[in-house]
């Protein structure tokens, strides 16, 4: 799986409540209208800076705080296709992988904004082809895989029926 | 192998010996979604294809961050859990009952040893009777409703010990505040942390519950306690029977080991906009507040009622300032009746909410104008949190916010008590 798309830069510590502010999440089950809000207590008018593809690129501890799946599933919806931190908080990444988005943990100091980055996942390998430059990740464990590449947990149950370690 | 707490219960519940790293499959003896994540859990559980949810004794609904419905969207997403529900033949509490993790153990769903997976990111609170209890997301919970299992990393384990007692006026969400300031926002992020010594001991069980659920924002997958006399009464008094409790092997191996003294600890209160920005109460000392707000998941005990009440008595709230009160649970709430703890808020100008989550999230009522500060006893001040990104929240123990509320200011408790 190869995925291209430019970069959005956020800092550390970005909580969910400030990708989709409670609200909004309450109130609806339909991501398209809650992906316009993506982001805007702390980027206002950010839902229309997003193009298809692109990724987002944070420091430390992405998507702390409350345990919302509709965090991931409006960044998904928005447009962006990968989440790229240096680490990320717990439920979020556990829920990233379960909605079939991908978040990838990696070193994003030499990452700005607008960079155009092409991602292969099974070789774990990040080009940065806007400043000619390679980053590598560290894979993900299996499970978590086979999720992703049954594009969600939910298609994963469907399909197998089980858990399978 | 020794193990820790978190090890020896992933263990006995995915039915092989299991240490930090390994990854297993384990059975689940709860699973819980509140009225935030539970309608996304129906989805996910429709898409997965089954009809019927494995272990409907098991599995639990609570309406609680919206409570009651302010909204048509809202009740929408309430009745669709309702039906679901009545459906499947799950458990359910519905609003106006409280707050999911005041409730489960008021109801006697949690016990020692357990293995508990919630909705809800402050689900690690019902480690203050030794279960291993796990935030997570809306389709694991499907998973769970599902399959009666899930799939866990087993983390690692940070133990904490406590020594001494705590001062007067100085309390549970100021020890939360001050391990929060030293651990950061991401210190435990994948670990579990283990509190031990004299001064948990000490403390009572709702400040226990207020511990293990604050120090969620250290990004903790979970905390949790072992069982001591003052546990085993307390689940007596909620007739819970059959404990199996679990304490870790003498020489489990550990991540990090802490050591705090509470002894000489003093208010701590967190700034806008983070968790872990904590500073001591007397650095803002004087400090004007628009609003106080006393209840949630950290601190909407009875107990936390029973403090601020003997702060308010027979006093007024600042005319400057509204504050609003939200007890936990319908327990709690009558129980505050009994005591009479609710006449003295009425008194003192108080607006008294059903019980819930309140202004905690920004659902509903309490919400601030811009530019407005509120004290509040809630686990997080993001900016926004409360439904205003241009409003600023202070968190600080229920004696603080009480003490303040009076003074129209930032108030040391210990001027009132």
């Amino acid at each position: 799986m190869i995925l291209k798309g430019k970069v959005h830069k956020f800092g550390e510590d970005v909580n969910t409540d400030y990708i989709i502010s409670g609200r909004y999440k309450f109130k609806s089950l339909n991501m398209k209208e809650l992906s316009t809000h993506i982001f805007e207590d702390i980027r206002p008018g950010f839902f229309k800076e997003i193009s298809q593809g692109d990724f987002i690129v944070a420091g430390e501890n992405f998507g702390c705080g409350s345990s919302r799946e509709q965090a991931p599933l409006v960044i998904k919806e928005s447009g962006i296709s990968a989440v790229l931190s240096k680490s990320f908080a717990r439920i979020f990444f556990r829920n990233c992988i379960n909605v079939g988005l991908l978040a990838i943990e990696c070193s994003t100091e030499k990452i700005e904004l607008s960079d155009v980055l092409e991602i292969n996942l099974e070789e774990g390998i990040i080009k940065n082809l806007t400043r000619k430059k390679i980053l590598k990740f560290k894979k993900l464990p299996g499970i978590m895989i086979q999720i992703l590449k049954a594009g969600g947990l939910a298609p994963y149950l469907k399909k197998k029926k089980k858990f399978d370690v | 192998m020794n193990q820790t707490i978190a090890e020896k219960i992933l263990s006995r519940h995915s039915g092989k010996k299991v240490l930090a790293g390994d990854i297993c499959i384990a059975d689940v003896d709860l699973i819980m979604a509140q009225d935030g994540t539970a309608p996304l859990a129906i989805r996910a559980f429709e898409k997965m294809g089954k009809k019927k949810v494995a272990y409907p004794e098991k599995s639990i609904f609570v309406i609680d961050h919206n409570s009651p419905s302010p909204s048509i969207g809202v009740s929408q997403l309430h009745a669709l859990m309702r039906n679901f529900v009545k459906k499947q033949k799950m458990n359910f509490s519905e609003s106006g009952s409280g707050i999911c993790h005041i409730v489960l153990p008021e109801r006697g769903y949690i016990k020692p040893g357990n293995l508990i997976i919630g909705a809800d990111s402050h689900t690690p609170t019902y480690g203050a009777l030794n279960a291993f209890a796990i935030g997570i997301g809306s389709t694991d919970i499907a998973a769970g409703l599902y399959t009666g299992k899930l799939w866990f990393k087993v983390p690692e384990t940070i133990k904490i010990s406590l020594r001494g007692k705590l001062p007067k006026g100085v309390f549970a969400k100021d020890i939360a505040l001050f391990l929060i300031k030293n651990l950061r926002a991401d210190g435990a992020n994948y670990q579990v942390i283990e509190l031990k010594g004299k001064g948990v001991e000490s403390l009572s069980m709702d400040a226990r519950f207020t511990l293990c659920n604050m120090l969620v924002e250290t990004g903790a997958k979970s905390a949790i306690l072992e069982v001591d006399k003052k546990t085993e009464k307390w689940l007596k008094e909620y007739k819970v029977n059959g404990l199996n409790p679990v304490s870790p092997d003498k020489n489990a191996s550990y991540c990090q080991v802490l050591e705090f003294n509470l002894s000489n600890l003093e208010p701590q209160i967190a700034k806008p906009h983070r968790v872990d920005n904590v500073v001591s109460l007397k650095k803002l000392a004087g400090k004007r507040i628009d609003e106080a707000f006393l209840g949630t998941c950290t601190n909407g005990r009875l107990e936390d009622l029973r403090i601020a009440a003997s702060i308010l008595k027979g006093k007024k709230v600042h005319r400057n300032v509204r504050l609003i009160i939200v007890p936990g649970s319908r327990e709690i709430f009558l129980n505050a009746v009994k005591e009479n703890l609710i006449k003295i808020f009425i008194e003192a100008e108080a607006a008294v909410l059903p019980p819930g989550c309140g202004p905690c999230v920004g659902t509903g009522q309490g919400v601030p104008a811009d530019k407005e500060i509120v004290i509040s006893t809630a686990n997080r001040n993001f900016k926004g949190r409360m439904g205003n990104p241009d409003a600023f929240i202070y968190l600080a123990s229920p004696a603080t916010v009480a003490a303040s509320s009076i003074k129209g200011k930032i108030t040391d408790p210990r001027e009132f008590i």
